[in-house]
């Protein structure tokens, strides 16, 4: 068994590291596909042509493809992601400074979405009553509705009649304590739960359902258990397994954070910095972002299966 | 049923209202009235006017098309590419089986939207061409899910007495798969076109609000949001109404293929 999951967690990480190259291959093309290639920021006519060649030389967009491709990769394996082609700073450092606004939120919508738990319990309880339709109907409803823009309703609910919330951003300026923090958090982090609260809970209760017709749970109930340990002790943990393998996804969520509510909310993390940084064509940004966030999800899809073994002992590793 | 013809009235409005609105109302999408920028809903532009003083129910509507053939072709292609890989792999396994499964193992582990978004600056401005672009390749990132399924039933398929049975017959591949597979595959992927549809409308609805899908002077419903945030205290009917008919449109999709899936194949129901 240990020897087992030894090579099977080997060849996954021979894997994973095939797989990054192929990805870091995609993201170093991409760029030079563009129309007026990766300097195509330079396309302004106000540059000159002297300063123009100057600017591209120091970003060695002169060398020979494979070359650049393989400096480039020698430099992210020591992550240095080199120089934005925007400000002319560090990328790393750029990045590193957008990651606490990023976790803040997802890990704010994640913990919030795991309300879906219990509501898919609670649907599955009350299977076929008003209560399970009820929830039906919301995960029906929530899945047509694309979610930033029920945050941008919200936003001009908040903008006219109801004033209770923010309108974007993570504090007021002058403003940093915790409760005010709070205030501008609740409702990115609620839209961001949306998620959540609608695949925990479809998923959830579809799993209890199926446990709950069992054989074991026929037999923990005719051993005379109460219902209460049957469905905890029972039926929910094993339902619970097979969430683990949302965990790759979840673990990468965490970091780059959504695109969409950080756009929505006026939110300085990850994902709103991709958006810019595809708008001002500042390519070394871009690359790095789909570098790191590739190996973040292949690193957390690999924990997740192992996890997955570690948690439910009928998995096999072979 | 209700979904049908909420469907039916969608697609209608589409194609057959923007006629009647310009030709009888007189409300050209594409006229620009610099007076009458941001009016509200009234009598003369029951959705308002946007920045440019469009009239914004004559652009949700001609939008409509944008989007819908967008969604289509996003399930055209990813259908093209899942429906047979699946097939394959489910009925001849082995080898074959285990190349499509490390490519769609590889797919799934590349973060989707961030290659979408790179790939966004690469597309041609071309108001033809960029949406069709944009269509393939995300249809051509998304297909995995719709593989997966179609290669379970073919594999169970496989395994059936009436297979046997053609085969003992002897029945060529061709004529097993085409005879017996497609048919039991069939409504499983009628289905899945429906949910590949709508969740290809809220894709490009979702890049085009970001601002790198579908670009301006092009109406898409994302593209009509794309700088919402500015119009939130300005001018909110312009996030409403194209937001409503993303929502509509994929809800009565979503419903038409949940009553189509419990219509067609009763054991698949959930």
């Amino acid at each position: 068994m240990t020897s087992g999951l030894t090579r099977y967690i080997l060849r996954r990480l021979v894997h994973s590291v095939g797989l990054l190259l192929l990805i870091s291959m995609l993201g170093f093309t991409i760029p030079r596909l563009a129309p007026g290639g990766p300097a195509q920021f330079l396309e302004d006519p106000r540059i000159g042509p002297d300063f123009r060649a100057r600017v591209i030389e120091s970003f060695g967009l002169n060398d020979p493809l494979p070359i650049q491709y393989l400096k480039w990769l020698g430099n992210v394996a020591r992550l240095d992601f080199g120089y934005s082609f925007v400000d002319r700073r560090p990328v790393i450092e750029k990045i590193w400074e957008r990651i606490p606004a990023t976790f803040q939120l997802s890990l704010a919508s994640f913990v919030l979405g795991l309300l879906g738990i219990p509501l898919g319990v609670y649907a599955a309880l009350r299977r076929g009553r008003w209560q399970d339709q009820a929830i039906r109907v919301f995960t029906v409803l929530g899945n047509a509705l694309p979610h930033w823009w029920l945050g941008l309703m919200l936003l001009i609910l908040s903008a006219s009649t109801l004033r209770i919330f923010p309108l974007g951003g993570m504090y007021t300026v002058g403003n940093g304590s915790l409760p005010d923090r709070l205030w501008h958090l609740a409702l990115p982090a609620l839209i961001g739960a949306l998620g959540g609260w609608i695949g925990f809970s479809r998923f959830v209760r579809s799993e209890i359902l199926d446990i709950l017709g069992q054989d074991y749970i026929r037999t923990a109930q005719a051993k005379g258990l109460g219902s209460r340990v049957v469905l905890y002790g029972h039926a929910l943990r094993n339902a619970l397994i097979p969430i683990v393998t949302m965990l790759g996804g979840v673990l990468s969520g965490l970091f780059s954070g959504s695109v969409l509510f950080e756009t929505t909310f006026s939110w300085p993390g990850l994902g709103r910095m991709s958006v810019d940084a595809a708008f001002q064509r500042d390519f070394p940004v871009l690359m790095a972002l789909t570098v790191i966030f590739s190996a973040l999800l292949i690193f957390g899809n690999l924990l997740a299966d192992i996890a997955y073994g570690w948690v439910d002992p009928r998995v096999r590793y072979d | 049923m209700a979904a049908l013809w909420l469907l039916v009235a969608v697609v209608l409005l589409t194609v057959v209202a923007p006629v009647i609105a310009q030709s009888v109302f007189g409300l050209d999408p594409y006229r620009q009235t610099l007076t009458q920028r941001f009016q509200a809903p009234s009598l003369a532009h029951p959705s308002g006017t946007d920045d440019l003083g469009r009239d914004v129910l004559a652009r949700t509507l001609v939008a409509g098309r944008v989007s819908l053939l967008i969604g289509l072709t996003i399930a055209l292609v990813s259908l093209l590419i899942g429906v047979p890989v699946g097939l394959a792999s489910g009925f001849y396994g082995g080898r074959f089986d285990d190349l499509s499964n490390a490519v769609i193992q590889t797919l799934s582990n590349i973060p989707a939207l961030f290659l979408l978004i790179m790939i966004s600056t690469t597309l041609p401005r071309d108001p033809v061409l960029r949406p069709f672009l944009l269509a393939v390749i995300i249809g051509a990132l998304g297909w995995m899910g719709t593989a997966r399924l179609v290669r379970g039933t073919a594999f169970s398929v496989r395994e059936r007495d009436y297979v046997l049975a053609a085969r003992a017959l002897g029945a060529s591949d061709g004529r097993v798969i085409f005879q017996h597979v497609l048919p039991n595959v069939f409504s499983l992927v009628t289905v899945i076109a429906g949910f590949d549809i709508a969740g290809g409308i809220l894709a490009e609805s979702a890049l085009s609000y970001l601002g790198l899908g579908v670009l301006p002077p092009t109406a898409s419903w994302g593209s009509m949001l794309a700088g919402s945030l500015e119009n939130v205290t300005r001018a909110p009917w312009l996030v409403l109404f194209p937001g409503l008919a993303i929502f509509l449109t994929a809800l009565s999709i979503f419903l038409l293929a949940d009553g189509l899936r419990d219509a067609l194949d009763p054991r698949l129901k959930a």
